[in-house]
């Protein structure tokens, strides 16, 4: 699915220059459910970030599903961004104006679909994370648990390959965040490549393999027995 | 282009702009006031080149008056004082020397009094060549001017205005072929013409062929005042100068007399007025499009505060798959649809305007503006302008919008 060798990355401050990851050597099979997890400032959220191609490498190889991603322009990543990745943030990153179900038809809008069939297919993702009846509702009148199972409904209406998750549960209490973990791993049952951050451990139990990262570089990586989160809903 | 005719694309700018109403509102009234000036003042303007024209425009305005006064400086044995007297000769010599002359039509007036049956007044009477028609437009309402044969057999035949119609006959009553009587002469009606809206130089309601005046009024070679025109592309303030030398030197006046020879220059008080109405013009445009370009840039300058404010949201868009391309068109589409719909206010509101100064100012044959209103193709270039500036202007919050990478974008709060 994704393939990366030797990544180098830094951030320039003022004249000298963080270097961040140091030399990244990473590869992910269809069907894996990864959780990064690393220290506060280890990287991973770059890392994650250079994955979604919102961000560039300096150096080093990046392939994902055979296509090395390498100086492209704007307007090819944003079309990679679009087919393939799926993102999950930490503060959930609904456009505020638009209701859940527009929220959730955005990404089918840049692909070009016919509004029918945006909201067709925004209403089946909607139903899929139980909210059906919240399509009509604004962000703000949703709880913390709603909106971010919007913002998974809405990373999943374009039907992407990878679904990248920024600590998909860091603004979120233990039981909802369960919640959306078991809905997170319901979605790798069906066959979801899943790669999320975060730094709680139980949160990381949850997932197939865990991979630490301590400034810049890979110190284990580790497939570890699954624990379902159902078993705390 | 195919985007502009899909809901969604509309639905955003709606979105984006109702956001936040009352700045939306406050961005377009830049635009809104400079298309509101330019219609309303434009208009404004035509209306009184519009009404200026109807009240000249039986006149040949590239034409003088001269007449004959005293000296002021005494010359060749003469004394200042003299009083000088104008001659048929006179004009022939003008006609003859003058370049650039079109007409010279010599001119008397006397004093008469008008009867007919028990209707009387007292009316001045012009003695007149059938060349008058050609400087001073009759809008004959029956019958015709004065012509050559009235003109060679002295004809005792009267060409009245309608005004004098009304004084002296019965209404709707049958006038040509009427006599009227004129210092107790029996005169033959043969036309009425439309009272002129301005009159230059003394009234001019009752004409009668040059031969006969001169006969009644024993005036010789003598006459009133010439009206001489010049053709269009001369200098008519030049053919007064060189018309005046000419007079001086025949009736042996010093040459720097300025009294000996009054005149009025309707060609130069004319160009005065024109040339009014034309800074007049040229300052509207400057001011509506100062304005509007100032408006322009209030957007733009939004745009560019609304954009920032975005940066964010942009960023999530550009995560889910929105090209740089896409965001930017949304972002001059907005541009161009606040600054259109201001401009169509504007259009509207100036329009409404005119439509009140036609009501309050416009009616009426003796209204200050007529037909006060700018053209549909005034109306389509200041749309098509607008619909520029607004791209431009738009382009420039757009660049800004995606000048940002996508991670930077996001991290902002
Ligand atoms: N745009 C940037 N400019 C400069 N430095 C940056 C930038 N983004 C991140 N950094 C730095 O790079 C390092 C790694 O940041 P990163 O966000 O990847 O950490 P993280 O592992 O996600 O941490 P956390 O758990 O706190 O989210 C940090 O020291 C951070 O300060
Ligand atoms: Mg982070």
């Amino acid at each position: 699915m994704l393939k990366i060798n030797k990544l180098h990355k830094s951030y320039p401050i003022g004249d000298s220059s963080l270097h961040v990851l140091k030399g990244i050597d990473l590869s992910v099979e269809a069907g894996e459910m990864v959780a990064i997890m690393g220290s506060s400032g280890s990287g991973k959220s770059t890392l994650l970030n250079i994955i979604g191609m919102l961000d560039e490498a300096d150096e080093g190889e990046y392939i994902l599903d055979n296509v090395p991603i390498k100086n492209l322009t704007e307007k090819k990543a944003a079309i990679y961004r679009n087919k393939f990745l799926g993102f999950i943030f930490q503060s959930f990153n609904l456009i505020n104006y638009k209701n859940a179900l527009d929220n959730v038809a955005l990404p089918l809008y840049y692909q070009g679909l016919k509004r029918k069939e945006r909201i067709e297919k925004g209403l089946f993702h909607l139903e899929k994370v139980g909210l059906k009846d919240w399509a009509h509702h604004l962000p703000n009148e949703l709880s913390g648990g709603q909106k971010q199972r919007v913002a998974i409904a809405r990373a999943l209406a374009a039907d992407p390959k990878l679904l990248l998750a920024d600590e998909p549960t860091g603004a979120l209490d233990t039981k909802t965040s369960h919640e959306i973990m078991d809905f997170i791993q319901s979605l790798n049952d069906e066959g979801k490549t899943i790669l999320m951050v975060t730094h709680e451990e139980d949160i990381a139990s949850m997932c197939k393999r865990i991979v630490r990262l301590k400034d810049g570089v890979i110190i284990e990586d580790t497939f570890v027995e699954q624990v379902r989160a159902s078993q705390y809903v | 282009m195919k985007f502009l005719f899909e809901r969604d694309t509309w639905q955003e700018v709606y979105d984006s702009l109702t956001k936040n109403k009352l700045r939306t509102a406050l961005t377009m009234v830049g635009v809104w006031w400079g298309i509101l000036l330019l219609i309303g003042l434009l208009g404004s303007a035509r209306g009184i080149e519009n009404s200026f024209n109807r009240l000249f425009g039986s006149f040949a305005t590239n034409s003088v008056f001269v007449w004959a006064q005293s000296t002021s400086k005494p010359f060749k044995g003469f004394q200042e004082g003299r009083q000088v007297q104008l001659k048929i000769s006179d004009a022939k010599k003008i006609e003859e020397n003058v370049e650039g002359i079109e007409f010279v039509v010599p001119r008397n007036q006397s004093q008469a009094l008008v009867v007919h049956n028990f209707l009387s007044g007292n009316f001045g009477v012009n003695g007149d060549y059938p060349l008058l028609d050609q400087v001073q437009k009759k809008k004959m309402i029956q019958g015709r001017f004065i012509n050559q044969t009235d003109i060679d057999e002295n004809r005792k035949v009267v060409v009245i205005s309608e005004e004098i119609y009304k004084q002296l006959f019965e209404k709707d009553a049958e006038m040509i072929g009427e006599y009227i009587q004129l210092n107790g002469m029996n005169f033959k009606v043969v036309g009425m013409f439309e009272t002129g809206n301005a009159n230059m130089g003394p009234s001019s309601d009752i004409h009668i062929p040059f031969t006969t005046f001169q006969q009644i009024y024993n005036m010789g070679e003598n006459i009133g005042w010439m009206m001489i025109t010049g053709k269009p592309e001369y200098d008519i303030s030049q053919i007064e100068t060189d018309a005046k030398l000419i007079l001086k030197n025949l009736n042996k006046v010093h040459p720097e007399d300025n009294r000996a020879f009054g005149s009025f220059n309707l060609g130069k008080e004319f160009a005065k007025i024109t040339g009014f109405l034309t800074g007049m013009q040229f300052l509207t445009w400057f001011v509506g499009i100062a304005t509007l370009i100032a408006g322009v840039f209030a957007i733009g300058n939004i745009l560019l505060i609304t954009v920032k404010e975005r940066t964010k949201e942009i960023g999530v868009r550009r995560a889910l798959g929105a090209t740089p391309f896409e965001i930017k068109r949304q972002v001059v589409l907005e541009a161009v649809f606040i600054t259109l719909i201001a401009g169509l206010l504007g259009i509207i509101s100036g329009g409404s305007i005119l439509m009140l100064l036609d009501s309050l100012y416009g009616q009426g044959d003796e209204a200050m503006l007529v037909n006060a209103s700018v053209s549909i193709s005034i109306v389509f270039v200041a749309l098509i302008i607008l619909i520029v500036l607004g791209t431009l202007i738009g382009l420039i919050p757009a660049f800004k919008a995606t000048s940002i990478k996508p991670i930077d974008a996001l991290r902002e709060e």
